[in-house]
């Protein structure tokens, strides 16, 4: 019954509170209805699950949201007849639409700060506890509650609308869902605190939105390009580093431990879109995280600078140009990437990782006391134990 | 639902406009002014004169004092407002992006009864 119960949260949950904040208009009601509809699931399901779960649960939510409605405007004198009088009809699983996306649209809401947003997209859309978000982003229970809270307050307030625009600013909410999901990746595939080098939930539960996303902006490349992206680099956790924590490069991963059947998915959905001649910057970024990922043959670091450069030339950063610079050195030699590093250098002043790309041109155009300095600037800039590991051990090879 | 759209910034930029950027200026209020009047959904609106014309008045344990200028040291001032009505944050936002500079906007407190 447990299981069946674990299943029906995972599938539906947010489904089911699309529909509700759509119908009742306030996300604070709809989510308060549906825990409560699966509290009363865990005591009716005691024989087995009905037939139609979604269905069962859709019900009892909106019975109970009725029924807060109901007290409220008898306490209000504020009648909402239209609702009051309405007695919810059992509900089919089939007959339940998909109204995902304006949940998301909701969440994400560009009125909301990134912070927020991200929390309530893991609460509403991914159906995480607050005390799990909480521990997601080291932060105190009290603390993220807090951010809920003034999240939806907000949204109250400020009425911000369960709807999904069209046109342009279709496509400009669409990016602003998907940053957001990045943003909850990254997070987990390259923690900025705390000393593991990946965690795993947070980057699965972004593949899981991921996957959503896909599954309700269908053609939406970006999200398509965004979910290939995230599967790429994450068949690569158990290489990241070795068994005493230490990040290990590229070419220095084991790629037997690949998650073989995971790239392919990535690749297979990649090449799916290839053929529209569409270069969004999640696609260049999957389109280098594919070519880092090919089993035959390691990168071709030419194909991976032109991608990088072409990616820089999409959304500008000194990171993008960084990156770039790193593939240059590979593809065509120390003493280009140093150039094009030059522009960016006091810009990522503070950045270890500049200095560590800096470091390695350095010596390979035999600069050998310049770059064992940057190479220990890289290192005291660094909070993190697996990088120090590797650092430390670089500099030790250089002697 | 009613919002305030409040126009927000430095007023040496409208000072220092030329003749030509004063007139781009108001023609985007005029723009908002047709599209509101169209829906249906203006209530108020109005420029307000500058900064160094204001007087605050700060009433405190039954004493008024008042004193010149804005009621903070600040570089942004309000320069004028509109009050709206619209359905929901999205189109308030519609109206607030086809002004010139920063607009904050701000919902009205609906009052009960």
């Amino acid at each position: 019954m447990q299981a069946a119960l674990a299943e029906a949260y995972r599938a539906h949950w947010a489904r089911l509170l699309a529909l509700l904040t759509k119908q009742f208009g306030d996300l604070d009601l709809a989510e308060e209805a549906l825990q409560e509809a699966f509290a009363a699931a865990s005591r009716a399901w005691g024989q087995g699950p009905p037939e139609n779960t979604a269905g069962w649960l859709m019900t009892a939510a909106r019975r109970k949201g009725l029924d807060t409605l109901r007290r409220r405007a008898a306490r209000e004198r504020r009648h909402r007849q239209a609702w009051l009088d309405a007695e919810p009809r059992d509900e089919d699983d089939a007959m339940l639409p998909d109204e995902r996306l304006g949940l998301i649209f909701m969440c994400c809401h560009p009125a909301l700060s990134r912070e927020a947003q991200v929390a309530l997209t893991l609460r509403a859309v991914a159906g995480l506890l607050t005390e799990t978000i909480a521990r997601l982003f080291l932060v105190p229970v009290p603390t993220m509650a807090a951010r809920l809270t003034r999240a939806k307050d907000k949204i109250r307030a400020a009425r911000i609308p369960f709807r999904e625009p069209e046109g342009e600013e279709l496509v400009e909410r669409i990016a602003g869902a998907l940053a957001v999901i990045y943003l909850i990746f990254t997070e987990g595939y390259a923690p900025r605190e705390e000393d593991a080098v990946v965690r795993q939930d947070l980057c699965e539960h972004a593949i899981r939105l991921g996957r959503a996303m896909v599954d309700v902006a269908p053609r939406s490349r970006e999200a398509r390009a965004l979910l290939a992206l995230m599967m790429l680099q994450h068949a690569r956790r158990a290489a990241r580093a070795d068994a005493s924590g230490m990040v290990l490069r590229l070419a220095d991963q084991d790629r037997k431990l690949w998650a073989r059947d995971e790239i392919a998915e990535g690749l297979a959905m990649l090449e799916a879109i290839e053929g529209e001649g569409f270069c969004g910057p999640y696609h260049l970024q999957a389109a280098i995280a594919a070519e880092h990922a090919r089993a035959d043959r390691p990168a071709d670091w030419r194909v991976v600078a032109g991608l990088y450069a072409l990616l820089e030339a999409v959304q500008p950063s000194p990171f993008a140009r960084l990156n770039r610079a790193v593939a240059v050195m590979e593809g065509f030699g120390a003493a280009r990437g140093l150039e094009l590093l030059a522009d960016v250098e006091a810009q990522l002043a503070g950045h270890g990782p500049m200095h560590l790309a800096r470091g390695e041109m350095l010596l390979r155009i035999g600069e050998r006391q310049a770059g064992k300095l940057a190479i220990e600037r890289a290192l005291e800039l660094s909070g993190k134990a697996g990088e120090r590991r590797y650092l430390a051990q670089r500099l030790r090879e250089i002697g | 639902m009613k919002y305030l759209l409040l126009l927000v910034g430095e007023e040496s930029v409208w000072v220092n406009a030329s003749e030509e950027e004063r007139r781009q200026m108001y023609a985007m209020h005029e723009k908002l002014g047709v599209e509101l009047a169209r829906k249906n959904a203006f209530v108020a609106g109005e420029e307000l004169a500058h900064s160094s014309s204001a007087t605050t008045v700060r009433n405190e344990g039954g004493k008024s004092l008042i004193s010149d200028g804005p009621y903070a040291e600040v570089t942004e001032h309000l320069g004028g407002f509109y009050l709206i009505e619209a359905a929901n944050l999205d189109e308030a936002l519609g109206y607030a992006k086809m002004l010139p500079g920063t607009v904050e906007v701000r919902p009205v407190v609906e009052h009960q009864g």
